[in-house]
């Protein structure tokens, strides 16, 4: 059984279709990539599958469960953890607590048990260094970094990544990718929205691509990236 | 490690205060007891707005709702005025499920002014009780305060009258209020709860993303506050010894002396109020002679450190300084690091 779909989920702002009809299945442990230009509702599609937004038509399930109506903070206990596109770290929390506070409520993890889970992610991202820093004074790739983190700590079965690798350099990206396959590895499943494709295809087994809100392709990477359609609408190339 | 320091400190201090009615005089004991009272109404206070971020203007409808509760509890019930203070606290937290039900469907300056407006009709209504003097009030029987739990041993150890053993009795209880709020207020701070909460005060979508129910956790705080506010004013009404309306239910002496103590000790923070009511006493010491002057010149000053000191005198203490005595946070495994 899948362990997210969606059915037919549409959003509308005003006259704007950001979400216009999209169905998928996502299986338990895959790793799915999202592509699309700006605009096209990437990120409204994490949102109305984490509860943010709810759809104006279409359902979600997780586990085959109906979770449209649920909110955000049940979803997350359900095992649904996100990152922000725009970094919203606690401010006046250090990375630590920032942590703390996933672990705790969404991760529902006992107080003898969060500490050493959270210092363990911390130390897979990096960040074993600044955890007592406060997070409002963190530098933007830290910050992302501090995403990533923080939605692992809620210990979730699906991971929503929206673009924590842009702007990062080879290395730091090269460091990136190893973090998500090992969370891969684990058995958690992935969705990762993405416009550094190399990053991405390293990472995911299945690709889908979206534009204005509707859902053009999905399938094996090699096989979308080389689809005309495709090529044309995403990357701007004539086919 | 610094709470060493901070937990002896703390003690010493309440030491000294619970010394203070068998060195000093009986007024200076009332004077006290009415600066104790209002350090735990800026405790719950500061908790509710400093910390929930939820800014309630009506907090006198849990004062008044306690004072009224007590006054009942002693008149047509006939029970210890100490149980009517607990039963003050109990009925104030009851209350305070409706009012979160429709004030929290506010927000903001809406909320600020929906809870004034609730507790202007408690006032209202209260004033239809005729059992207990309609709008122009009643007192407490004569020896009930007297005949309270804990006057009689007063009486034979300090070897007072019984007027003044109802003093020392109702000093020290608000003394250990006002200790135990404070430590119950840094306790629940530092909790899964109070982490919570300072994560929703930082973020309220991303807590939401992270499993943290913030509506749930602010009702939480404002029934536990109208629990405090409601033992409060239990207490302040049998020093009082007479209630009416317009005294139970007063947006002045309950609602904006607090929010003065708050904002100049510092919103936000656990010592914020502590200061705040040192500086209002002082003021209040200095500027008793000159009867509304004293009012502008605490407006002025309230104003002067909105502008210039937005957190505080504490707030400001601690980002020059960068010491905190009482830290709510939670530092990472060392062994990890």
């Amino acid at each position: 059984m899948a362990i997210l779909s969606l059915r037919g989920a549409s959003k509308s702002f005003g006259a704007l279709k950001v979400t216009d009809d999209v169905s998928f299945d996502l299986a338990p442990g895959e790793a799915l990539g999202i592509i699309g230009p700006n605009g096209a509702g990437k990120s409204t599609l994490f949102n109305l599958i984490t509860g943010n937004l709810r759809p104006d038509a279409g359902r979600v399930f997780l586990d085959g469960r109906d979770v449209t109506t649920e909110t955000p903070m049940q979803r997350c206990a359900s095992g649904i953890g996100r990152s922000f596109q725009i970094p919203q770290p606690f401010d006046h929390l250090s990375v630590y607590e920032n942590l703390l506070v996933a672990a705790r409520f969404g991760g529902g993890l006992s107080a003898s048990a969060a500490p050493d889970a959270c210092m363990d992610i911390l130390r897979r991202t990096g960040l074993a260094q600044v955890a007592d820093r406060k997070a409002g004074g963190l530098p933007l790739l830290s910050r992302k970094r501090l995403e990533l983190a923080r939605a692992m700590a809620t210990q979730p079965r699906v991971i929503l990544l929206d673009e924590i690798a842009g702007g990062l350099t080879d290395g730091e990206c090269g460091e990136l990718v190893a973090t998500i396959r090992a969370i891969h590895a684990e058995g958690t499943a992935i969705i990762w929205i993405e416009h550094v494709l190399h990053a991405l295809t390293a990472v995911v087994s299945r690709l889908m691509v979206l534009n204005f809100g509707k859902m053009l392709m999905i399938g094996a990477p090699d096989a979308v990236m080389a689809a005309p359609q495709v090529r044309e609408i995403y990357l701007g190339i004539e086919a | 490690m610094r709470q060493k320091l901070t937990i002896p400190l703390f003690l010493a201090l309440l030491a000294v205060m619970a010394l203070v009615p068998l060195i000093g005089s009986r007024a200076l004991v009332q004077e006290l007891f009415m600066v104790l009272c209002l350090l735990v109404l800026a405790l719950n206070w500061n908790m509710l707005a400093g910390f929930a971020g939820l800014m309630s203007v009506g907090q006198q409808l849990f004062v008044g709702v306690g004072g009224y509760a007590m006054f009942a509890a002693v008149i047509l019930w006939g029970m210890d005025p100490l149980a009517g203070v607990l039963i003050g606290g109990v009925t104030a937290a009851a209350i305070s499920v409706p009012v979160a039900f429709f004030a929290f469907r506010l927000n903001g300056a809406y909320f600020a002014i929906g809870t004034w407006a609730v507790a202007d009709i408690a006032r209202l209504a209260f004033g239809q009780w005729k059992a207990l003097g309609g709008g122009t009030g009643t007192s407490l029987p004569k020896g009930a305060a007297q005949d309270m739990a804990g006057v009689v041993p007063i009486r034979a150890l300090l070897d007072v009258s019984k007027a003044a053993a109802v003093d020392v009795m109702t000093y020290w209880l608000a003394l250990a209020l006002a200790a135990v709020m404070l430590a119950a207020s840094w306790v629940f701070l530092r909790s899964r709860m109070g982490l919570g909460l300072q994560a929703v005060r930082d973020n309220p979508v991303a807590a939401r993303s992270v499993g943290v129910d913030p509506t749930r956790l602010k009702a939480l705080v404002f029934v536990l506050t109208a629990f405090g506010t409601g033992l409060a004013g239990g207490l302040i009404f049998i020093q009082i010894g007479r209630i009416s309306p317009d005294a139970a239910f007063s947006l002045l002496d309950w609602t904006a002396f607090v929010i003065f103590v708050v904002v100049i000790g510092g919103i936000g923070t656990l010592p914020g109020p502590v200061i705040g009511v040192l500086v209002f006493y002082a003021l209040e010491q200095l500027l008793a002679d000159y009867g509304t002057v004293y009012l502008i010149v605490l407006g002025l000053i309230g104003i002067a450190v909105m502008l210039f000191a937005r957190r505080g005198l504490w707030g400001t203490f601690l980002s020059r300084s960068g010491f905190d005595p009482l830290p709510l946070g939670h530092s990472a495994p060392k062994s990890a690091t």
